[in-house]
């Protein structure tokens, strides 16, 4: 069905096109027509493929789909090409269909904005950019996606950009995960001018006779471009202030697919990482120290959305600690099921904020269980899976696989690891008790109507039931997820130690969810967020922002100020200046005056033949 | 002085040339600058016949009779921008005050 592949990507794009063209005349009913069958035919293509695809004769190996020959200098060969894998295959069920459910929520989320054509121009062009960037065959063609959604994750966070923060945070957004796409660049031009080819599977089989000095600093340089757009440390500033975009773009673009992209890039590579270890360790104490960075700092904050931003962070913490233990199904299973309940709690979230009011402290919901019990169990399911609940979330297990890998390479990587995930059950109880328990203090409006709901509830079924594709050996061992993988990404290691980290490591939750809930059960009285220094500290993202704002931004901006006038510009100011003048002074001798040219001649003929003589 | 030696000739050229060349200096009136022009001319074409006689060569004729046609022909001109320029309007033939193309 080598057919369907380009499809998939065609039909976002055809449909971010038409959108584009209508130029917001169209009404917002027959946008989201248009939008609910242009994603749902890449859903349903996608799923077609990925089924002939697994029962077809080479079901363990890629179907390559060239389209056109694209780039031929010199020794260097760029082929427009896709890959289907069952890696690629896995990316590309998340992006379509996961985007396919976010783009049905959005339709009912967006349906009284007067620009919701724009937005679906955006969020489809996104989808279509996402899957280009995982499916194609070509590093060049993945960079191209990958600038594609850092654009449209750029312009769908200033959507709102009348208010002047939206359009800071786009900003902020855009400039941090350019750091991260410039250091991508390198990494490219680098593979290019060494390997000859982009191709990644060209790229593997180079890498081992490359020089090793050549293929670490590339590979230093693709992991500084995947932390950027995964907002790692130390470029994570961006996330926390990139929710002040619609919601539906929190879930899709910056919960379930885009910062995911730099986890799938390493995974995809992951033959030329296994050949720097170095990096590789790197990777892994990057997400250990991001996994409690951002789990701290969750802990203390009262808007709804930015908690679930450091999860977010705290998430792909584990995904980069995985691919630096070199769990790579434990990082793209992690990637799956936290895309299912990531994108369940941001869409539950969703539906709370639009029912309030527009309202995003927690401290000021409260009471919320009773006037929207859906979204409630929605939430619920979605925080348990977070948080790691034993056995019946899939956060559970895919954590847990994580974990003991984890365990296997370094005990203290382990240990980040579960306290961090004692932390997590804190903080997403934390705002689950505040916000759905105790007194109401303010009242919801309306109803979630039958659009959000399915998503929602589809979403919700498989954050708890998502996870039972891969269940450890001791608990049954189901390896639906690493079986379907390991042609790609080798086989599982062994375990050892399973049982003793699998208790722990159910414990420890509930111990936090415990702790949650005696620290914030309703108790007659309001609940007040805290208000100390080391408190406000970590809200403000343990003051990251104020550092590089005095060590980057100030700098940065005084060096302007003080070029204001752009000194280089002077050079050229005082070239024409001295032109002017010479011009002017020549000027005076054009009196006008008939008589006075014949004098200039007569003295200028007397002196050449006094010269010549 | 001997009409027919060169040098003489030469003089006579030259201080012709002075005379137009002062002329075309010093006068205002168009018509006169173009007399002085003129002189100017008669004078190079003086020269030429003298320098001819010299050397005994027919070129210096041949440049003289040239420069009756150049000078013909800077006559038709220079009277012809004078009549237009009393078509025109101006009431004056001085040439300083047509000096609205100074620099």
């Amino acid at each position: 069905m080598a057919a369907l592949l380009p499809l998939i990507i065609l039909c976002p794009l055809a449909v971010a096109v038409i959108l584009l063209l209508s130029r917001g005349t169209m009404p917002a009913r027959a946008t989201c027509g248009l939008v609910g069958v242009g994603m749902g035919l890449c859903a349903l293509f996608g799923v077609i493929e990925a089924v002939t695809f697994l029962n077809g004769p080479d079901s363990t190996g890629a179907l390559h789909v060239v389209l056109w020959h694209w780039i031929h200098v010199g020794g260097f060969d760029t082929s427009f090409a896709l890959t289907l894998d069952r890696l690629s295959l896995v990316m590309m069920l998340v992006v379509s269909c996961i985007g396919f459910l976010i783009l049905v929520y959005a339709c009912s989320y967006m349906r009284d904005d007067p620009d919701i054509a724009r937005f679906f121009v955006y969020m489809n062009l996104f989808v279509a950019s996402m899957l280009l960037l995982v499916l194609s065959s070509d590093m060049i063609a993945v960079y191209f996606g990958w600038e594609g959604v850092g654009v449209c994750s750029y312009l769908l966070i200033g959507f709102w950009y009348h208010e002047t923060p939206n359009a800071n945070a786009a900003r902020k957004a855009f400039v941090v995960t350019r750091i991260g796409d410039a250091l991508f660049l390198v990494a490219l031009l680098l593979l290019a001018t060494g390997v000859g080819s982009l191709d990644f599977n060209a790229v593997i089989q180079a890498a081992p006779h490359a020089p090793h000095a050549a293929i670490t600093l590339a590979t230093l340089l693709l992991l500084g471009g995947a932390v950027a757009k995964s907002a790692q440390l130390p470029l994570q500033t961006w996330l926390p202030d990139a929710m002040a975009g619609p919601t539906p773009v929190s879930a899709l673009i910056h919960a379930a697919t885009m910062v995911t992209a730099g986890v799938y890039l390493i995974a995809r590579l992951h033959a030329v990482f296994l050949l720097t270890p170095g990096v590789m360790l790197l990777c892994a104490v990057i997400g250990f120290v991001t996994i409690l960075f951002a789990a701290g700092s969750a802990l203390v904050q009262t808007d709804i959305k930015r908690v679930l931003a450091y999860s977010t962070m705290s998430q792909l913490g584990y995904m980069y600690m995985a691919l630096g233990c070199g769990a790579w199904q434990g990082a793209m299973f992690h990637l799956v099921t936290h895309a299912f309940f990531k994108a369940l709690l941001f869409m539950a979230a969703g539906s709370i904020i639009l029912r309030v009011h527009h309202e995003q402290d927690i401290f000021k919901m409260g009471g919320l269980r009773q006037e929207m019990p859906g979204v409630f169990w929605a939430f619920i399911a979605g925080s348990a899976a977070l948080a790691g609940l034993p056995l019946i979330t899939a956060g559970y297990f895919s954590k847990e696989m994580i974990l003991t890998s984890a365990y296997n390479v370094a005990p203290l990587f382990w240990l980040g690891g579960i306290l961090g995930a004692f932390l997590t059950s804190i903080y997403i109880f934390r705002c689950v008790f505040i916000t759905f328990w105790g007194e109401a203090r303010t009242h919801a409006h309306g109803r979630t109507g039958i659009v959000q709901a399915v998503p929602l509830a589809i979403l919700g079924v498989l954050a708890i039931i998502g996870g039972w594709m891969e269940v450890p050996d001791s608990l049954g061992s189901v390896h639906i997820f690493s079986n379907l993988l390991s042609p790609v990404l080798g086989e599982l290691p062994e375990e050892h130690g399973g049982a003793v980290l699998l208790l722990i490591g159910s414990i420890v939750p509930l111990i936090g969810v415990s702790l949650a809930w005696m620290l914030w059960k309703p108790t007659g009285r309001a609940p007040e967020a805290l208000d100390q220094p080391l408190v406000r500290v970590l809200r403000a993202d343990w003051g990251f922002d104020a550092l590089y704002d005095v060590v980057f931004v100030r700098p940065y901006l005084a060096l302007g100020r003080l070029n204001r006038n752009d000194f280089i510009d002077r050079l050229y100011d005082l070239l024409a200046s001295v032109t002017q003048f010479f011009g002017r002074a020549f000027g005076l001798m054009q009196t006008g005056q008939v008589r006075r040219y014949a004098a200039w001649i007569a003295v200028g003929t007397v002196l050449a033949l006094c010269l010549a003589v | 002085m001997n009409p027919g030696d060169p040098i003489a000739a030469i003089a006579i050229a030259s201080i012709l040339f002075v005379i137009g060349l002062l002329g075309v200096m010093v006068r205002r009136n168009l018509l006169f600058m173009l007399i002085s022009v003129e002189i100017m001319l008669n004078a190079a074409a003086l020269a030429f016949i003298a320098a001819g006689a010299r050397w005994h060569a027919a070129d210096g004729q041949v440049m003289f009779l040239m420069i009756i046609a150049y000078a013909a022909a800077e006559a038709a001109v220079g009277l012809a921008i004078v009549l237009r320029m009393h078509a025109a309007g101006r009431g004056t033939l001085d040439a300083d005050t047509g000096n609205r193309l100074k620099g």
